[in-house]
């Protein structure tokens, strides 16, 4: 089982890196972007046998202990061959 | 008074912060070894600059979890003196011995040069010999040191006097040029609430005598002699 977590900047915070790629983005004539904002992508590995319940609680709580800095970001994930 | 000096892998100012303590001001210092879980009796534990864990993850984030943490974390909640250098800085606020995080630098460089920054009415020992508006020369070297906390603990930490360093001019004047990296509030230094815990990005070790360029950092650890 694979969970896919991703971590992204809390909304009102400042991201100078996907601004940075936004204006790069523009000069490269991508004009219809308007607004990037860069996050972080991880993937767990799990036992195949894991309830999903169990797989839930223990992603959940990586994410939030270890993954995240839940001061300035924020984490969604998916699991994937439940 | 003894000081312990934490040694993560990746750590490269703690030789810096051993040397003013022992050398310059002949105090009892000691080297504390990341996976030890003993504080050796320091009375004063001092979280060096540097890239632990090479940065992995995010700057802190790794070394929050090195078992010397354990002990720090136990001894700032007594009450003992902690001090949080740079990469020290940003593990204190992973470790939540600090309110806050930090973002990358604004301008997305990494900055190494000498700055201006002002000793605000902190109420903590570690300024004890600053006056209020103090301007100190100190260097910074860092590449996330983007103070960023929400509205409600900003308001908190100037209330309750918390903020302790402010980068600013050389005439201590605060303005968007004179702060290097985009920080909250010209933040370069904040402590808790009871003052014994200090994290700030500038390099007070690297600026203890004279022929460093300045010796402005001396009175921070001065002060804990006091």
């Amino acid at each position: 089982m694979r969970a896919k977590v991703y971590v992204t900047l809390k909304k009102g915070v400042l991201d100078p890196q996907g601004k940075t790629v936004h204006r790069a983005l523009h000069s490269l004539g991508y004009r219809d972007v308007q607004e990037v904002r860069q996050g972080k992508y991880f993937e767990l590995l799990l036992p195949d046998n894991l309830s999903a319940e169990r797989a839930r609680q223990l992603v959940e709580s990586a994410a939030r202990e270890v993954l995240t800095n839940t001061v300035i970001e924020d984490f969604r994930f998916e699991l994937e061959g439940l | 008074m003894k000081a312990g000096v934490v040694v993560f892998p990746g750590s490269n100012c703690d030789h810096d912060a051993y040397h003013v303590w022992k050398h310059v001001l002949g105090q009892p210092a000691v080297f504390l070894w990341h996976k030890d879980e003993d504080l050796q009796g320091s009375d004063l534990v001092i979280l060096p600059g540097g890239f632990s864990y090479g940065d992995y993850l995010r700057t802190g984030a790794i070394a929050r979890f090195s078992p010397i943490m354990k002990p720090v974390v136990a001894f700032a909640k007594d009450g003992g003196l902690v001090l949080g250098i740079c990469n020290g800085f940003q593990i204190l606020l992973e470790a939540g011995l600090l309110p806050g995080a930090m973002l990358k630098n604004t301008k997305l460089k990494f900055i190494c040069r000498h700055v201006h920054v002002r000793a605000e009415p902190a109420a903590t020992p570690f300024t004890r010999q600053c006056r209020p508006g103090q301007v100190l020369h100190l260097p910074i070297a860092h590449h996330d040191g983007n103070y960023y906390a929400d509205k409600a603990t900003l308001a908190e930490l100037e209330a309750h006097r918390q903020v302790v360093f402010r980068y600013c001019d050389a005439a201590g004047k605060l303005s968007p040029e004179a702060n290097p990296n985009g920080s909250a509030g010209h933040i370069a230094g904040i402590c808790n609430r009871e003052g014994n815990v200090l994290g700030m990005m500038p390099h007070p070790e690297r600026a203890g005598e004279a022929i460093l360029g300045s010796a402005d950092g001396l009175g921070l650890f001065r002060s804990l002699l006091a």
